[in-house]
């Protein structure tokens, strides 16, 4: 009868299993937190969770650093007998990291110039004033249109 | 020498269009900004997206019998080099994009120059062109991991547009942080799913994916990864539960951005929906045709009516458009789930008719607020009247998204009916016509405010200057245009269909 529970595939696939947690705790932060930079932060650790999913993927059981030696000529010294890891994983994470550095620092200085406009970055305080100026809004400009915005 | 020559496909320049479509942009970008003069940058990123839009036009013209031109860029083949690809679908996209890019751009030197402040203005044109090319990238190229890095090149750049509203209203910034975490959010699901058929497949190529999918079959990892693409995509998309970003990014961006996102950025987003669901995926595995029938269609569903009804009770005329917008998005997912080649055509000729309609309507209210501030219906009170050719253009406008016989909005409405009829689906093509009343009650709003209040006494709007000018009656005559000529819409839009229904028939079996 097969087992209920293998725990040879259970850790060995710690990686995977680190990757959820790490994955939903991200969003956790993004979705519960009230402030900005925190929600970036969480936004971090979901992207983070990413590059460990892709970079887990190249992993090649017993696979060497995809390195292939030179010989004096010049010429690439493939030895077939060697088993190598998948290179392309952690390529394309590369790209995506530096995407994430963007998008961080981008949100950062959106949370700046918020904090200029809003003097708060905690977003129930944010929403309380918006409120207050859609309410505004709707003093100025809703009366003509039935006293809604 | 000549090893290395024949591995290039391409040989002269009419071989490299598909590549310079979105290098032109991408190289104009940075120029702008190290020449630095506010009118060299307009004319630059005028020249790029005016290049770039004739390259889509000749690539339209090559792809329109149904062949597919594949571009190997620095020459490696795919599928280990990356690779454009181009067909009469995406050359229609690509077409839709630079041409609202090339239209915008006349409109947002004056309007740009009345919204924000001057010394942005070589940085708006900059990341308007990043824009741009992010846009034509994700629907130019065969490659997953490519569309990813277009996909994030175009939304960080939205993010700084739609910010650059904040000189008028501060809630700007809070739209653009909303946006980016959403949008980020989006983007790394699309990565995770990208992930997923990786480890499945070991490809990332479009048509290799698709190919190694058939194959092998489908297993639980290339479920989960089809279900993290198309919950990505449908927060770039819009598709309704997944909207929230929307209408505040709409509303407080400048009116330029909002013109141009709202005829193209979504449009993408949809093309890269349409690529995974027909060409990687095909119709014929249960699970797809599952999600389309349970969630695609209810939700698209709930998006018309729930959309256009809470565009009926807005105050301002740019959210109420875009509320518009989540509805409209709702009939192209619909014509997509029918899964027949008169629903995609639909769809996808709704695309572009949508597109040129609300840009229309977009440019019109900017131009509006320019002279009356804001967007509030009670500001515009007989601004139609005051204003005869802008009140004309979005009379046009207003038309064509309610779908009035005669109008482009008509056309891509009647193919969806049809597509629904030929489902059997009469109630879904009762719901599409009931959803158009809505869209009637929010238009006549507008027409009402437009032209049947009396406009303040000391009102002096007059037209907008000619270069706003012409653009909007350029959009307003395609509105009315391709109401009655579909010979270029719905003739492309439909090998179009035919292509991506193709492609998935040859890998049910």
């Amino acid at each position: 009868m097969e087992r209920l529970l293998d725990w040879t595939f259970v850790v060995g696939h710690m990686n995977y299993w680190l990757f959820i947690v790490l994955m939903m705790t991200g969003l956790f932060i993004v979705v519960a937190r009230g402030n900005l930079v925190k929600k970036i932060i969480g936004l971090n650790i979901f992207q983070a969770a990413v590059f460990m999913l892709y970079i887990s993927i190249g992993k090649v059981t017993g696979g060497t650093a995809p390195i292939y030696p030179v010989d004096m000529q010049g010429h690439m010294q493939v030895d077939p007998s060697i088993i190598y890891s998948n290179p392309l994983p952690h390529v394309l994470i590369l790209t995506a990291i530096v995407v994430g550095i963007a998008t961080t620092s981008l949100a950062l200085a959106l949370t700046i110039r918020i904090r200029e406009a809003y003097d708060t970055i905690e977003e129930d305080d944010i929403l309380k004033i918006e409120r207050h100026m859609a309410a505004e809004d709707n003093k100025e400009h809703g009366a003509a249109m039935g006293g809604r915005a | 020498m000549s090893a290395v020559e024949t591995q290039h496909v391409a040989r002269d320049l009419m071989d490299q269009l598909p590549v310079l479509q979105v290098a032109i942009p991408l190289i104009a970008a940075p120029l702008i900004v190290f020449i630095g003069n506010r009118k060299l940058a307009w004319a630059i990123a005028f020249a790029a997206s005016a290049a770039a839009f004739v390259i889509a036009c000749t690539l339209l013209w090559q792809v329109i019998d149904g062949s597919v031109i594949s571009y190997h860029i620095g020459g490696w083949a795919p599928p280990l080099g990356i690779e454009y690809r181009i067909d009469a679908l995406s050359a229609m996209i690509l077409m839709l994009i630079s041409g609202i890019g090339t239209i915008v751009l006349p409109y947002a030197y004056a309007s740009v120059a009345a919204e924000i402040p001057k010394k942005q203005h070589t940085l708006f044109y900059a990341l308007f062109m990043l824009c741009l090319t992010g846009l034509l990238g994700m629907v130019a190229t065969g490659d997953a991991f490519n569309i990813f890095v277009f996909l994030e090149i175009s939304s960080l750049s939205t993010y700084v547009l739609v910010a650059m509203g904040a000189h008028k209203d501060p809630r700007a910034l809070t739209a653009a942080y909303d946006y980016l975490i959403m949008g980020t959010i989006g983007a790394t699901f699309f990565v995770i799913g990208l992930g997923m058929l990786y480890m499945a497949t070991g490809t990332l190529n479009l048509a290799d994916l698709a190919e190694r999918i058939a194959d092998q079959g489908i297993n639980r990892t290339v479920r989960a990864g089809f279900a993290f693409v198309v919950v990505g995509m449908g927060l770039k998309v819009a598709m309704y539960p997944l909207h929230h970003w929307l209408p505040n990014a709409y509303t407080f961006a400048p009116s330029a951005v909002t013109t141009f996102l709202a005829a193209t950025a979504t449009k993408a987003a949809i093309y890269v929906m349409l690529r995974f669901l027909f060409s990687v995926f095909s119709p014929g595995f249960h699970f797809e045709d599952w999600t389309l029938y349970l969630i695609f269609i209810p939700f698209s569903l709930l998006a018309m009516f729930a959309a256009s009804f809470v565009a009926v009770f807005q105050t301002n005329l740019k959210r109420m458009l875009a509320f518009s917008s989540i509805a409209q998005i709702g009939y192209m997912l619909l014509g997509i789930a029918m899964l027949n080649a008169t629903g995609l055509s639909a769809a996808v000729v709704h695309m572009v008719n949508h597109g040129i309609s609300k840009a229309a309507l977009f440019m019109g209210v900017g131009a509006m607020v320019m002279y009356s501030g804001s967007a509030f219906f009670d500001d515009l009170k007989g601004l139609g009247r005051k204003m005869p050719i802008t009140g004309a253009v979005m009379v046009a406008g207003g038309l064509s998204l309610i779908g009035v016989p005669g109008t482009a909005g008509f056309i891509s409405k009647w193919m969806l009916v049809q597509a629904a009829f030929e489902n059997g689906w009469w109630i879904i093509a009762i719901a599409i016509m009931l959803s158009s009343l809505l869209a009637v009650i929010y238009v006549w709003r507008m027409f009402e405010v437009l032209y049947l209040t009396a406009p303040s006494d000391d009102c002096t709007a007059t037209d907008p200057p000619l270069p706003m000018l012409v653009p909007m009656l350029i959009l307003a005559g395609a509105c009315i245009w391709f109401g009655f000529d579909t010979e270029l819409t719905l003739g492309s839009a439909r090998v179009a269909a035919e292509g991506l229904l193709a492609g998935s028939a040859g890998m049910m079996h």
